[in-house]
């Protein structure tokens, strides 16, 4: 149990944001996996199964205090002029995920920004991008339609994406 | 001419022939296809133009690059959960999920 709960309190954490509040979602997925063991199928392995309860869990806690409302990004999306061609600061550097991995500030800030996303658009992100569920299951776990999470999920990357400028150009990042 | 208005001028010329060329997309239209294109979903015909706009377009070529890059910093920095470093479990969780057990 101890092997899977370290885990599941960083992925509840992270659909939280909200360390007390993930420690309390692990505790009613880990008794609710106990209580359903026998409904595992083991078509799945039991990681996996641990991972859809502990995301249902937390996703539920977020439904229940209501902060999965979809606030406005706009301000972060990219730009265009009156003819519809892109307005974008040319870029003479781009930098690479590897350096940005060996700068822990960097790496802190990365997270940092993906945390500062309203709810609506950072759990699309972590779920699609990071955690690696496909759009149907990501539709599912947040009850929306799948063109729904499509939209999300690009005006999120273009968001981070318009956030982590400085970090993307190689400049400073606090 | 000053710089400005010759700026102007050019991004004028080029929404023009963006807008009005055969087999062309403006920019706005190439963000709607971004997704789709790098889900590899995006239909033959779509495709193509896709990628036309991104050999004459310096503006959406650097931003398509960028926006790549992005959703690889997002994957480095955190990486799936079950991978990431376990956090410490606290004594009382684990008790509680004990005794649950018991009950």
């Amino acid at each position: 149990m101890r092997d899977n709960a370290g885990w599941m309190l960083v992925l509840a954490e992270r659909v939280l944001n909200d360390a007390a509040l993930a420690e309390d979602v692990v505790q009613e997925a880990l008794i609710s996996a106990i209580n359903g063991l026998d409904r595992f199928e083991e078509k799945s392995s039991l990681k996996t199964w641990l991972h859809r309860i502990t995301v249902n869990a937390a996703l539920s806690k977020l439904r229940k205090q209501k902060r999965l409302a979809e606030h406005s990004i706009d301000e972060f999306l990219p730009e265009f002029d009156q003819y519809d061609c892109r307005i974008e600061q040319a870029w003479t550097h781009l930098a690479s995920a590897q350096d940005m991995a060996e700068d822990a500030e960097a790496r802190d800030h990365v997270m940092t920004c993906i945390r500062s996303l309203p709810d609506a658009f950072r759990l699309v992100l972590q779920l699609r991008d990071i955690e690696g569920y496909d759009t149907g299951e990501t539709a599912k776990l947040l009850e929306i339609s799948e063109a729904n999470v499509k939209v999300r999920l690009h005006r999120a990357r273009a968001a981070l994406k318009k956030i982590l400028e400085p970090v993307l150009r190689g400049e400073e990042h606090r | 001419m000053s710089e400005q208005q010759s700026t102007g001028l050019m991004r004028r010329l080029k929404g023009l022939m963006l807008k009005h060329m055969h087999s062309m997309i403006t920019c706005r239209e190439f963000e709607e296809f971004v997704m789709d294109y790098l889900d590899g979903s995006l239909p033959g015909a779509q495709k193509k133009r896709f990628e036309w706009h991104l050999r004459v377009c310096r503006e959406c070529r650097e931003y398509l690059a960028a926006y790549e890059r992005t959703i690889d910093f997002g994957k480095t920095a955190l990486g799936p959960a079950d991978e990431s470093v376990p956090a410490d479990v606290p004594e009382d969780l684990v008790r509680a999920v004990l005794e649950s057990r018991k009950a």
